[in-house]
């Protein structure tokens, strides 16, 4: 019996809230419009910091593998074992080096046998004048070794110098590219490992590994400590300078969002209180007609709450819809990616709203409690 | 018996004193009419029998129990249970159905029973208008409905304030025939009215002047 009465109220609220469509529409608005924002700048806040990972990782690798203890060179099942240590959808790339001294045209150098996919991920700074090497008898030449050879692109040359095992080789290659860094890869040619290894007489040797990662300094800082803990013959290296400028450029970024969501929230409380506070005045007479046949004040608080609540899901549920659009195209017009839907976040937002536009109706409620029911006699 | 005992009461807002020293005693199933010129208290008068406000001073007894120092939550329940209240202007609830209006008193005095308001918008003559909203219906109507409302829960006091004096004479027949019935069944009938005619049906009559009882007939 009880619940017939619940069901009644709710029939009755629904009916308030749709046979007076044109009174809530304003604070609906401002609802949706903060559950907008809110959920635009959660589901950005949540995404941006994986996407500025990738883009400021273009700027370079920001872990490196290197031999540790005595070993002078790092063995590929090692490396192997390492990064396997790592989540795999952390990985951007991982790229292995393995140099030699040659010489190019007799002019002495450093070789690097490398592999060029991985390479493009942790070094995207590269440019590139013609083409990565495909080939085994090609090499990519630094932009120093060019001007200093004179070598194109086109043009074959003469790699020499000696193994390990003080075996000498002599092989003609074609240069495919030359790279321009900046940095120290300018002096060195580079080479498909399988080149490298021939040349060398040996596999499964490396030098360096070369990472890049999504993760934060912290997460970084835990990874490598894991491999270090983990592995005896490699050292796993914080690359400090990018990390660190990384790390509080996010920081401050996600402060931002959380002040303007905090803002906007704010105004949506304001903007709710003051609409719902009109509505009080509006219906005095209707307040006061309800306690006159017999409402108490808490009947009538809590009718108005649940208005309120009513009212800040169903704005949630619109800024929802429109706060996904909104994340969407600035992430697609800022950074070029689509956002991942992080589908909690919506259940999140509408309790949010629902907080919030109930804590706006507080106020307003208590005003309504407070309409006395000889107000119905009195005319207006 | 005394359904209502008014003590020596008096309302005083700030300097004009809208009621003083009014007494009255009305019986279980009388009729009584409440008249006077306007500002004279009537509408004051019938804000505190209804229990919906309170004496500056003076002593108010409802069932010979003293309400006149009762919470304003305590007044409700009593109001809510034993008072049915009929307005000048109707005041329906803009929104809801006839069915719905009636059945909101039921809500808030204990539980809805459909079938018991339907019968009670019968009564008024209104069943084949339970689902029109309050803008759909004439004056005469929407009065009705209030009627309908104020009955709903069987008060033991039906209060009304100029209950037709937004309604032509043919409405006003029916109001006024509607208020015989429930009288014949028992009710305790407080009527405000400018109108004689209203008058007539009252067995007491009580004149206000100035917040003061001028005369009794
Ligand atoms: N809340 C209030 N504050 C101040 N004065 C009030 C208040 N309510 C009523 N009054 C005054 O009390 C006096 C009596 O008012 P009341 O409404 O009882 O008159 P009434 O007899 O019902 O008049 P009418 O026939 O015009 O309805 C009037 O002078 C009115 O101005
Ligand atoms: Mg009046």
């Amino acid at each position: 019996m009880r619940n017939s009465n619940r069901i009644f109220m709710v029939k009755m609220l629904l009916n308030s809230l749709l046979r007076r469509r044109s009174r809530i529409a304003v604070a609906l608005i401002g609802i949706a419009i903060g559950a907008t924002v809110l959920l635009g700048m959660i589901t950005l806040c949540y995404d941006v910091p994986r996407q500025l990972g990738q883009e400021f990782r273009s700027y370079g690798a920001n872990m490196i593998f290197m031999p540790a203890g005595r070993a002078t060179s790092l063995s590929l099942d090692d490396v192997n074992l390492a990064l396997a240590l790592l989540p795999a959808e952390k990985i951007l790339g991982a790229t292995v080096y393995r140099y030699a001294s040659a010489r190019i045209n007799l002019q002495p150098l450093t070789a690097a046998g490398t592999d060029f996919t991985q390479a493009a991920q942790t070094s995207p700074f590269w440019k590139i004048d013609g083409r990565l090497p495909s080939q085994d008898n090609e090499i990519l030449i630094g932009a120093d070794v060019a001007e200093l050879t004179q070598l194109a692109p086109g043009m074959s040359a003469l790699v020499s110098g000696r193994n390990k095992n003080r075996v000498g080789f002599n092989r003609p290659m074609l240069i495919s590219g030359i790279v321009s860094s900046g940095g120290a890869e300018d002096g060195f040619i580079f080479m498909n490992m399988p080149a490298m290894e021939s040349l060398q007489g040996n596999s499964g040797e490396a030098d360096m590994v070369e990472l890049s990662l999504t993760a934060n300094e912290e997460e970084l800082g835990n990874i490598a400590a894991a491999i270090n803990g983990s592995m005896i013959n490699i050292k796993a290296q914080l690359v400090k300078r990018i990390t660190r400028s990384e790390a509080s450029v996010l920081s401050k970024l996600e402060s931002l969002v959380y002040l303007v969501t905090a803002v906007v929230l704010l105004l949506t409380m304001i903007c709710v209180a003051t609409t719902m506070m009109t509505i009080v005045m509006e219906r005095r007479k209707e307040i006061g007609l309800k306690k006159a046949i017999g409402a108490d004040s808490k009947n009538v608080g809590r009718e108005f709450l649940a208005e309120g609540l009513i009212m800040g899901i169903t704005g949630g549920l619109i800024g929802s819809v429109c706060g996904l659009i909104f994340a969407q195209l600035i992430s697609d017009s800022v950074f070029a990616r689509s956002i991942n839907i992080e589908i909690y976040l919506i259940p999140l937002t509408l309790i949010i709203s629902g907080i919030v536009t109930v804590l706006a109706c507080l106020v307003p409620a208590r005003r309504a409690m407070d309409v006395e029911p000889s107000v119905v006699l009195r005319g207006e | 018996m005394d359904i209502l005992e008014l003590n020596n009461i008096s309302k005083i807002y700030g300097s004009v004193k809208a009621l003083q020293n009014v007494n009255l005693t009305v019986t279980q199933g009388e009729w009584v009419a409440i008249m006077g010129p306007s500002g004279s208290g009537k509408t004051t008068m019938m804000n505190i029998i209804g229990c919906m406000d309170r004496p500056s001073s003076g002593e108010i007894y409802l069932n010979s129990k003293n309400i006149t120092r009762l919470s304003l939550a305590d007044l409700t329940t009593i109001r809510r249970d034993t008072i049915g209240l009929v307005f000048q202007q109707f005041h329906l609830i803009s929104y809801l159905t006839a069915l719905e209006n009636v059945m909101m008193a039921q809500y808030y005095h204990s539980i809805i029973d459909e079938a018991e308001a339907i019968q009670a918008l019968a009564r008024v003559g209104l069943s084949d208008r339970a689902q029109h909203l309050p803008r759909q219906l004439s004056g005469g109507e929407q009065q009705r409905v209030c009627i309908a409302r104020a009955l709903i829960n069987y008060p033991q006091l039906i209060l009304a304030d100029e209950p037709t004096g937004n309604l032509d004479e043919v409405n006003e027949a029916v109001v006024l025939d509607l208020f015989k019935q429930l009288h014949d069944e028992g009710s305790t009938i407080i009527v405000v009215t400018h109108d004689p005619e209203v008058a007539e049906y009252a067995q007491k009559t009580i004149v206000l002047e100035h917040g003061r009882i001028s005369k009794i007939m």
